[in-house]
């Protein structure tokens, strides 16, 4: 392996990243922030909580119940135990055991 | 500051959890490809993004342009740029820290700096919840994956499952903005109905950087609706 290679792959990773993580405040570096802009800031941070959602399940799918049921049932299960108890520990310990114990127990590969 | 401190400390628990397996399965990655946990270290400290770094082991072994590596870095993680509009006008404020806070700024900080109620103290103490909320992911971060790198393989415990807190975290948050939410709560569906589409159409690797800009599209297109019930700038 290449270790001059590797450490130009990790300066370009990381210079990427920063810079991707910097546009917005470059971008609205000077006065102040447009209008549409603050108004995308106030209803950005529910959409985009909402698609990380999405993002933690995409390899969620229906071939098997193996690979859509554990995270589905304990989705439910966290949003149940959310809207009843309102217990951000309980409800992601809750959720979380519920997950290990369906894909280790319940719907493990024979 | 003790305040903040234990405020962030609280929070992030979660996220501690959901960094065990996927730590420890980046530092023993890493390790088999013939790099030791002193470069498992660099990498989350540099990059310290998790998705991209697991994609920088892939190229490692060489043979992909520079320019490559350019691209597909820009693209893996071109969510990011979104992620700062929220407290352009917040940190403007906070002199050099306002750098540490872009630095370290993955999916979890965001998560976190969104979720951020610690209004009850001073301007001060909102600044450092912030800085620590970010500092300590990135501690749990360096260390789980040195420690993947140094002793995963001894490792027996089952963790399959377990980086579900992570999607519980996200859940808990969505349900609190939801109950707080003083306008509508068009946005959260929005994504939603544009997630699952995108999903279906560009699959799961390519999905969420159509999926946001679509998100962004719609949250102007319908934003009289949305403003209707008060809009909030804080």
């Amino acid at each position: 392996m290449n270790k001059l290679y590797v450490i130009a792959v990790i300066a370009i990773c990381a210079a990427v990243t920063l810079f991707e993580r910097a546009v917005p405040f470059l971008i609205f570096r000077g006065g102040r922030v447009p209008e549409p802009v603050r108004y995308l800031g106030g209803v950005l941070p529910m959409a985009i909580i909402s698609t990380l959602i999405f993002y933690c399940l995409r390899g969620v799918s229906f071939s098997s119940a193996a690979a859509w049921a554990p995270q589905i049932i304990s989705v439910a299960l966290t949003a149940g135990l959310h809207l009843w108890k309102r217990s951000t520990m309980l409800s992601i310990a809750g959720g979380t055991l519920c997950c290990m114990v369906l894909t280790q127990f319940v719907f493990a590969a024979a | 500051m003790r305040k903040a401190f234990r405020y962030a400390l609280k929070k992030s628990i979660p996220i501690l959890i959901s960094f065990i397996p996927v730590g420890i399965a980046y530092g023993i990655l890493m390790r088999t490809s013939g790099l030791n946990w002193v470069w498992t270290g660099a990498c989350s400290l540099f990059i310290f993004a998790g998705s991209l770094q697991f994609l920088a082991v892939s190229f490692f072994a060489g043979g992909v342009s520079l320019v490559t590596v350019t691209v597909m870095a820009l693209l893996l993680n071109s969510r990011h740029i979104f992620y700062g509009i929220p407290f352009i006008e917040q940190w403007k404020k906070y002199g050099p820290w306002k750098l540490f806070l872009i630095y370290a700024f993955p999916d979890e900080a965001f998560s976190l700096h969104c979720a951020n109620t610690f209004d009850d103290g001073s301007e001060e103490d909102k600044k450092w919840s912030y800085v620590f909320e970010a500092l300590l992911i990135l501690v749990y971060w360096v260390v789980l994956s040195v420690l993947g790198a140094l002793i995963g393989s001894l490792i027996r415990f089952n963790t399959a499952g377990i980086d579900f807190a992570l999607t519980a975290l996200f859940i808990v948050i969505l349900i609190e903005q939801l109950k707080a939410a003083e306008g509508s709560r068009l946005p959260a569906i929005i994504a939603a109905v544009s997630s699952v589409v995108c999903l279906l159409i560009f699959g799961q690797d390519g999905f969420i950087l159509p999926s946001l800009l679509i998100t962004v599209a719609l949250l102007f297109v319908f934003r009289g609706r949305i403003a209707k019930g008060g809009e909030r700038h804080e």
